[in-house]
């Protein structure tokens, strides 16, 4: 147990325990409609603002095992878009029940949900794509081509697309970003140390699937899960 | 001026009413029920890290006996 080694995991549960605590106990601004409602900019968009660097990372594990061809790097691209669409279900989950209450509906016609949902479609396609190819150098070539037009396809539906348009989500269309008028400093002082909190912790999850998943590359995988969940 | 002067001063009245009259949880706050959340959001937290902890210990395990 050296703290060299595991700092950034403690750090970043001190993180998320600060903005816990912080999300739900500092004064926020009073706004109509959002009421109380606010403090998910705390929770729900730190899902996103995770899955986005978790994203990258996979990428960029990606480009790495297409110059050097090494399974490791290719299981690093797996584990950290796995994670990245886990963090995305969250936020779309928690996303839907704060559209309810402010919005009036679970999924409304926006397109920022709808470039979420294409791009959850997008990366299913991609671990798809991964279960259908047996050869380990064409799975690895193949997914981690597939993954790189994944992430621009990402970037494009919930990054760009959505500013072009009418949305309801702050920062896009005609709608002004929170960071205009109502992300005061106090909200930053929480948000930012949630969102990097949140990237540690996503980042640690990872690392778990990266070394359960290379324990099943030697042994049979029901093995593994077997003694993991025992 | 006295007429637009005390028109400004009207609309910024209900300017200010409309910012008190948004709905918070402040009965949670004053009665301290909103500890009780904050209680159950910690509690959870702290035992998904547990649960991180030892899925950690125990995989550190499998691997020494795989070397």
């Amino acid at each position: 147990m050296a703290i060299s080694k595991h700092w950034w995991k403690g750090l970043g549960i001190a993180l998320i325990f600060y903005s816990l605590y912080a999300g739900l106990m500092n004064d926020v601004p009073r706004l109509p409609i959002l009421n109380e409602s606010i403090r998910n900019l705390y929770f729900h968009v730190s899902m996103w603002f995770t899955m986005i660097p978790l994203m990258l990372i996979s990428v960029i594990f990606s480009v790495m095992h297409l110059s050097n061809s090494s399974a490791k790097s290719d299981m690093r691209a797996t584990v950290f878009a796995e994670t990245g669409l886990f963090f995305s279900i969250l936020g779309l989950v928690t996303g839907m029940l704060w559209a309810k209450f402010t919005w009036g509906d679970y999924f409304p016609p926006d397109p920022k949900l709808n470039g979420t949902a294409i791009t959850m479609l997008i990366y299913g396609a991609y671990f798809i794509l991964r279960g259908s190819l047996k050869n380990p150098d064409q799975r690895g070539r193949i997914s981690a081509i597939y993954n790189i037009f994944a992430f621009v396809l990402m970037i494009v539906f919930i990054g760009i697309l959505p500013r072009l348009t009418q949305s309801l989500h702050p920062g896009n269309g005609g709608n002004p970003g929170f960071g205009t008028y109502d992300l005061d400093n106090n909200m930053r002082a929480v948000f930012y140390p949630a969102v990097i909190g949140w990237i540690l912790f996503g980042v640690w999850i990872a690392q778990i699937r990266y070394r359960i998943g290379m324990l099943s590359q030697y042994n049979d995988s029901e093995d593994i899960t077997n003694e993991i969940l025992d | 001026m006295k007429y637009l002067t005390s028109l400004f001063a009207l609309l910024l009245s209900f300017v200010t009413l409309a910012q008190d009259d948004v709905e918070m949880a402040d009965t949670m706050r004053s009665n301290g029920k909103i500890y009780v959340v904050l209680g159950v959001v910690l509690i959870i937290f702290v035992g998904i890290v547990v649960n991180m902890i030892r899925l950690e210990r125990k995989l550190n395990r499998i691997e020494k006996d795989q070397a």
